[in-house]
C-alpha cells in the first residue's frame, strides 16, 4: 500500500512538472491561484476524519474549522481564478482577430 | 463492484479533471474553461469521498461547509483586482491550516502515533509542520500585502538564522520523540507552535519585492503538506493533487526567482533590502526635475513611440483604467504606444497583465521583458507609473546595490523619462533609484490616477 502510494506520489510529481513547463508570463497568477485552489483538496481530509471519528468537543470543534478552512480554499480559489481569466477573455480574442 | 472501488474510480476521474484543466490553465484560450474542470474535478473527488462506507458526523461537515462558503464566496467575489496578490495567500494559508488542524486531531484521536505504521506519522508530522509553516508564513505575507505590517523586511539581523534553526530543530526534535512512542499533547503542541513561528520568521525578513517568489513558494509547500497526509490517509486523491501543485508550485517558484536572477535559499535567507548601508547616500546632494501634467502632455503628444512601464503603484491607484484612455487619447494622435512588463512588476508574476487586461488594454500592446528592452533606445518617452525596482540602472552598474544582477527594464536607454510618482520614497526594496536623478528624467509627483487623467485632460485641450 505505501509502495503504491509512493508510486503514485512520484507519477503525480512528474505530471505537475510536465504541465507547467511551458507557461506565458501573463497567467502566471492565474494559474498560481488555480493550482491554489487545487491544493484545498485538504478539503478531502477534514471530511474523512471528520466522518469517521471526531469524538471530543475540542476534536469537533478544530475539524469543523479545518473542513471551513478547506472549502474557502476550495471554493475562493476556484471563483477568484475565474474573476482573473476573466479579464483575460477580451485581450486574447482581440489577438486573434487581428491575425 | 464495492463502493471502496466505485470511490477509487472517481477519484480516477477527478484526477483526469485536475490534469486535462490544468493544461487549459496553461494557454490564454482554453484557461477559462480549464479552471471550470479543474473545479468539477474538485466536486467528483468531494463527492467521491462522501459516499466513504461509515461516514458520519454529517452536521460537523455541513457546519463546517457552510462555514467556509458562506466565508470564501463573498471575499472571493468582493476582492478588488489590486487586492488579488494577498487574497491568494490568504486562500493558500487556510489550505496549509487545514492540514495542520486535521494532523493536530489525529494525533488527539489516536493518543499519539505509538501504534500507527511508522509511515503514517512520519507524513502526518510531516503535513503539520509544513501546513503549520505555510498558515503562519500566508498570515504574514497577507499583512504585508495588506500593508497590515510594514512591507520592508523586518529581522534580528545575524540571529535570524540560527533562530530559524534552532525552531526548525525544535519541531523536528518533538517530531521525533512523538514517533518514538510519546503520545503527550504538549509534543504535538510544541510542534505546531514551532513550526507557527519559523513560518512567521522565514516570511517576516522578506522585502516586499520578493513576496510573489515568496507566495508561490507557500502554495507549492501547501501542496506538499497535502500529499503527505494523503500518504497517511491512504487517499490518492490527496496525493495526486497536493502533487501536482507541489511540484508545479516548485517549477512557477524557480521561474520567478530566475526572473529576478536570486536563488530560492537567498531569498529565504532573507533581508533583501534590508541592508542599512547598501548603496550610496548620494540622494542629499541630488536633484530631481519635476514636470507638470501639461508640460508632460506636450512631451508625449509629440514623440513617435511612447513606452508605458507599469508598476505597483499604478495598482494601488487603481489608475489602469486612467492609463488606458490615456493610450487611447495618444494612439489617437498616431503616437505608438506599447506597455513594458517586467516579469515581477507589482507583487505577483501576470499582476499587471491582469490589471491592464481588466481595463481593456489590447493584448499584443503588452510587451515582456525580452521583447521591449530593445525598443527604449528607440523610444522618445518612457512613462514609469509607480514602478521603481524593475527600472533602477543600479541591477546593472553597481555591485553593491541589493538588486544587482537582477534583470531589469532599460528605461534609462530611452531619450526622456516621465515618472509617475506619489513621493520620493525608495520602492518595496528600500533602495534608491538612480534612474530619478538622471538629467533626461523628470518627475510627476502625484497620484498616479489622478496624474494620468491630468495629462489626458490636458492632451485633449491640444
Amino acid at each position: 500500500m505505501l509502495v503504491e502510494n509512493l508510486a503514485v506520489l512520484v507519477l503525480a510529481g512528474f505530471v505537475g512538472f510536465a504541465v507547467i513547463s511551458k507557461v506565458p508570463n501573463t497567467l502566471h497568477t492565474p494559474l498560481m491561484s488555480g493550482t491554489n485552489a487545487i491544493h484545498g483538496i485538504v478539503l478531502l481530509g477534514g471530511l474523512i476524519v471528520a466522518g469517521l471519528g471526531a469524538e471530543g468537543v475540542l476534536d469537533k470543534v478544530l475539524l469543523v474549522i479545518a473542513i471551513a478552512f478547506g472549502t474557502i480554499n476550495v471554493i475562493g480559489g476556484f471563483l477568484v481564478t475565474d474573476r482573473m481569466l476573466g479579464m483575460f477573455k477580451n485581450g486574447p480574442k482581440r489577438d486573434g482577430s487581428a491575425k | 463492484m464495492s463502493r471502496e472501488t466505485g470511490i477509487q474510480l472517481l477519484y480516477i476521474v477527478a484526477f483526469a479533471l485536475f490534469i486535462y484543466g490544468l493544461m487549459g490553465l496553461t494557454g490564454p484560450r482554453t484557461a477559462v474553461r480549464g479552471n471550470w474542470i479543474a473545479a468539477a474535478g474538485m466536486g467528483v473527488a468531494v463527492v467521491a469521498t462522501l459516499l466513504t462506507p461509515g461516514l458520519g458526523n454529517w452536521w460537523l461537515i455541513l457546519l463546517g461547509v457552510a462555514i467556509g462558503t458562506a466565508v470564501g464566496v463573498p471575499s472571493a467575489r468582493q476582492v478588488k483586482m489590486t487586492a488579488m496578490p494577498q487574497m491568494v495567500a490568504l486562500f493558500n494559508g487556510v489550505g496549509g491550516g487545514a492540514v495542520a488542524l486535521i494532523a493536530w486531531v489525529e494525533f488527539r484521536e489516536s493518543a499519539g502515533f505509538a501504534h500507527a505504521p511508522g509511515h503514517v506519522a512520519v507524513a502526518s508530522l510531516f503535513s503539520a509542520v509544513v501546513g503549520s509553516v505555510s498558515f503562519w508564513g500566508s498570515l504574514v505575507a497577507y499583512g504585508k500585502l495588506q500593508e497590515v505590517i510594514t512591507g520592508r523586511p523586518v529581522g534580528i539581523g545575524k540571529l535570524q538564522q540560527p533562530l530559524n534553526l534552532v525552531l526548525l530543530l525544535v519541531s523536528a526534535a518533538c517530531a521525533g520523540v512523538i514517533i518514538g512512542g510519546g503520545d503527550a499533547e504538549v509534543l504535538i503542541l510544541g510542534l505546531l507552535l514551532s513550526a507557527a513561528a519559523l513560518g512567521v520568521m522565514v516570511v517576516l525578513p522578506i522585502g516586499g519585492a520578493d513576496m510573489p517568489v515568496v507566495i508561490s513558494l507557500l502554495n507549492a509547500l501547501t501542496g506538499l503538506s497535502a500529499a503527505a497526509m494523503g500518504l497517511a490517509l491512504d487517499n490518492t486523491a490527496l496525493i495526486v493533487a497536493g502533487m501536482i501543485v507541489g511540484a508545479s508550485g516548485t517549477i512557477l517558484t524557480n521561474l520567478m526567482a530566475k526572473a529576478m536572477n536570486r536563488s530560492i535559499p537567498a531569498i529565504v535567507a532573507g533581508g533583501f533590502g534590508g541592508g542599512g548601508g547598501a548603496g550610496p547616500a548620494a540622494s542629499g546632494d541630488q536633484t530631481v526635475r519635476r514636470t507638470s501634467a501639461s508640460d508632460a502632455a506636450v512631451q508625449m503628444a509629440y514623440a513617435n513611440q511612447v513606452i508605458i512601464v507599469p508598476g505597483y503603484g499604478m495598482a494601488v491607484a487603481q489608475a489602469q483604467h486612467a492609463v488606458r484612455e490615456l493610450a487611447d487619447m495618444l494612439e489617437a494622435r498616431g503616437v505608438e504606444v506599447y506597455y513594458a512588463i517586467h516579469p515581477v512588476a507589482g507583487r505577483m508574476p501576470g499582476h499587471m497583465n491582469v490589471l491592464l487586461a481588466e481595463a481593456d488594454v489590447p493584448y499584443e500592446r503588452l510587451k515582456e521583458m525580452e521583447d521591449i528592452n530593445r525598443e527604449f533606445s528607440r523610444t522618445d518617452v518612457a512613462v514609469v507609473i509607480g514602478a521603481n525596482d524593475v527600472t533602477n540602472p543600479a541591477a546593472r552598474t553597481d555591485p553593491s546595490s541589493p538588486i544587482y544582477g537582477m534583470p531589469i527594464l532599460n528605461v534609462d536607454e530611452s531619450r526622456s523619462v516621465i515618472v509617475l510618482k506619489r513621493g520620493m520614497a525608495p520602492g518595496f526594496a528600500g533602495v534608491d533609484n538612480a534612474l530619478y536623478f538622471d538629467a533626461k528624467t523628470s518627475m510627476l509627483f502625484g497620484d498616479a490616477k489622478s496624474s494620468v487623467a491630468e495629462v489626458t485632460e490636458e492632451l485633449k485641450a491640444l
